[in-house]
């Protein structure tokens, strides 16, 4: 059994502009032990579909799925009440602003010690102590002294740390990092991509990392999900997607990785953006971006089986060349011009 | 700490200095003489006339008669009050516990309710409760306090007859003042019924001078509490499972709290204000009753006396929830 279960999941915000699909139809599983990536550029829903799944999504959203299931537990007809006893004890989230994230009214020791009260019943002295070897586990020098500390007292990778040790105070089976890395310099975000990958196979929990940095999914994942405007677009063991992505997206998303740009020329980024509420194309949503568009795309696209990614487009890429394209060659040409 | 505590201490000096200015000038400005209205219809000579005058340094040049007065001020006195011939500070110190009773069951009224009420509108946001809150919230802002005050009288005092018209306790009851606070007294003088009398004087005047603040406190709570609830660490708090009571009461109230302490310290000198209207409405023995009864003499060394006096109270207050504002704001503190 899974440890995680999204099928068809559809997250629809009520704005002033009307409905607006922010998560179209996502289904993903994480087994416990396991570590799932989710890539995608802003605005693609990776954020709001694991808001979804904790519950945190304000009251315009409208959450609708087939199956979201925990520990083969339905999560969707659950009481929130009952959803509390899961959310922070085994499932818990960090996210992307370590900074703003931490209460600044209330002293880390506050803040760690409450979760252990709630989910865990410890006593004020357990709590401590608890929350000391929590300190030292995620690497935070003088734990003791810490304890004491206000978030406005600590940088934003001490801070990211903090929120880490929080996540795991309860040991969670499942730990969702939303860009834990993004807000952060360079240098310490491969140390909390580290810190991440080493406790996750300590602690054998299943991990879901957001990103939208493939180097990132390089280093660290074992599958990899990706997502455009609100939709999977295709899903691989992270090997097979770098050596020979099959959707045109994950295949841009690659070619923008600096050290695949070849040819010393400035870096290739994919033209054009998400499409936002306004601007949704009738079929496929990559269609205004991609090079291999054809007419068929404006007007359906195609799920493809297992073997090629489940893949969501029409002409699938197998080594780099459109499966069933009508012009193969010229769309190649045009891509590599664009490219250069 | 200290130092932020000296450097608001190094502030009040020039402010003080101002506001004793302001407060001799200001009674001054005012046409009507003090010893002509003391006289009343059947007027004087002239000669005791100038024998009042010169007793009381009137006859001395302004700057003469503020320089007086500052010394005064600097050894502790205030001067004495022409129609009572009390000093001023003592008058001061009989009148003001009504007043700071008056004052503490407002503030602590609005503040119980607005913060609650603000919460309440925040967290239901767009819903007809946050509807009808702030639309009261905005009747009670801009309601004209001396009218507002005899519309209750009528009502309750006169139509249903449920509360007293006016003073701190009834007739009835005599006790002499220990603390100076009504509801204290009473209940010390062991009198039957003395402490329900004194509370149900209390009732109208503090609602009366609860309303504004309590409208502006829950405004302010409100839209604290808008900001704070989009904020990221209120979504991490969600995030670890804790009751909605938790995030909002705890993790959002107690950031919430930070703009609203001030606003409750702001309020301390509209409470002052309206107690002058309030208390001449209930004939309520406190020192706004006080200042606008000796404005009427032209009690000269009262006004200036009282204005400076509340200055100084308004001035120490602000100071007291400046302290206080940086002991819940932890960014402060350190
Ligand atoms: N509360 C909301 N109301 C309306 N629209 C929203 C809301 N939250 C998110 N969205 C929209 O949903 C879409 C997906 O947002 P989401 O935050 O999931 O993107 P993301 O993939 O996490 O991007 P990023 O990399 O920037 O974090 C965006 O277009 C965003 O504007
Ligand atoms: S369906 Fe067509 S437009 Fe969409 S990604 Fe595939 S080739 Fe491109
Ligand atoms: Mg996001």
């Amino acid at each position: 059994m899974p440890l995680l279960e999204l099928e068809n999941l559809t997250v629809t915000f009520d704005t002033s502009s009307g409905p607006f699909k922010a998560v179209d139809g996502v289904s993903l599983t994480v087994d416990a032990g396991e570590i799932l990536s989710i890539v995608g550029e802003s605005g693609s829903g990776k954020s709001v579909s694991m808001l979804a799944l904790m519950g945190l999504l304000p009251w315009t959203a409208k959450i609708e799925a087939d199956v979201m299931r925990f520990e083969g537990n339905d999560l969707i007809g659950m009481s929130a009440r009952d959803r509390r006893r899961i959310i922070g004890k085994d499932i818990a989230m960090i996210f992307q602003e370590p900074m703003s994230s931490l209460n600044p009214c209330f002293t880390v020791g506050f803040q760690i010690g409450e979760m252990l009260r709630k989910h865990l019943g410890l006593g004020r002295k357990e709590r401590r102590q608890r929350s000391i070897e929590l300190l030292e586990l995620v690497g935070i020098p003088a734990p003791a002294e810490r304890l004491s500390a206000f978030p406005h007292q600590l940088s934003g990778g001490m801070s990211q740390r903090v929120m880490i040790a929080m996540a795991l105070s309860c040991n969670p089976k499942l730990l969702i990092a939303d860009e834990p890395t993004t807000a952060l310099d360079v240098t310490i975000q491969a140390q909390i991509l580290d810190l991440l990958v080493r406790l996750q196979k300590e602690t054998d929990m299943g991990l879901i990392l957001i990103t939208h940095d493939m180097g990132v999914v390089a280093e660290t994942a074992e599958r990899v999900q990706v997502q455009y405007a609100g939709q999977k677009v295709e899903e691989q063991p992270v090997r097979e997607l770098f050596r020979d992505p099959h959707h045109p997206y994950t295949a841009a998303l690659l070619a923008a990785l600096p050290e695949r740009a070849r040819g010393n020329k400035r870096l290739p980024s994919i033209p054009g953006v998400v499409p936002g509420p306004n601007d949704r194309p009738p079929a496929c949503l990559f269609e205004p971006r991609c090079s291999f568009a054809t007419d068929l795309c404006r007007r359906t696209v195609k799920r493809q089986p297992a073997s090629l990614g489940l893949a969501l487009c029409n002409y699938p890429l197998v080594d780099g060349v459109p499966q069933g394209h009508p012009a193969p060659a010229a769309a190649l040409a045009e891509r590599q011009e664009e490219l250069i | 700490m200290l130092r932020f505590f000296l450097s608001r201490l190094a502030l009040i000096i020039p402010t003080f200095i101002g506001v004793s200015i302001i407060s001799f000038a200001f009674i001054r400005l005012l046409p009507g003489d003090p010893i002509m209205l003391l006289a009343g219809e059947r007027g004087m000579s002239a000669e005791r006339y100038a024998q009042l005058s010169a007793e009381m340094g009137f006859d001395r040049p302004l700057v003469a008669q503020y320089f007086d007065y500052l010394m005064g001020i600097l050894q502790g006195d205030l001067g004495t009050s022409i129609v009572t011939r009390r000093p001023v500070l003592d008058e001061f110190f009989t009148l003001f516990p009504a007043t700071i009773e008056l004052a503490l069951c407002a503030i602590v009224l609005a503040t119980a309710l607005g913060i609650p009420l603000g919460v309440l509108a925040a967290v239901k946001r767009g819903t007809w409760i946050d509807q009808t809150v702030m639309g009261t919230a905005l009747v009670g802002y801009s309601m004209p306090i001396f009218w507002w005050g005899l519309l209750l009288i009528i009502l309750f005092s006169g139509t249903l007859g449920w509360t007293p018209v006016s003073g701190r306790i009834s007739l009835l009851y005599f006790f002499p003042p220990v603390t100076g606070f009504m509801l204290i007294d009473s209940l010390l003088s062991g009198q039957d019924g003395a402490f329900l009398s004194a509370l149900s004087h209390l009732i109208l005047p503090t609602i009366v001078l609860a309303t504004i603040p309590l409208a502006v406190i829950a405004r302010q709570t409100r839209s604290a509490m808008l900001e704070v609830l989009g904020e990221d660490y209120v979504r991490t708090a969600r995030s670890k499972g804790l009751s909605p009571r938790r995030v909002i009461g705890l993790h959002a109230l107690r950031n919430a709290m930070i703009p609203v302490v001030t606003t409750i310290g702001l309020q301390v000198g509209v409470l002052l204000a309206g107690a002058i209207l309030t208390e001449t409405i209930f004939s309520w023995p406190g020192i706004g009753k006080w200042m606008v009864d000796s404005v009427f003499r032209r009690d000269y060394a009262v006004v200036q006396g009282g204005l400076l006096l509340i200055a100084i109270i308004i001035m120490f207050v602000n100071l007291l929830v400046d302290m206080l504002y940086g002991l819940i704001n932890p960014r402060i503190r350190h």
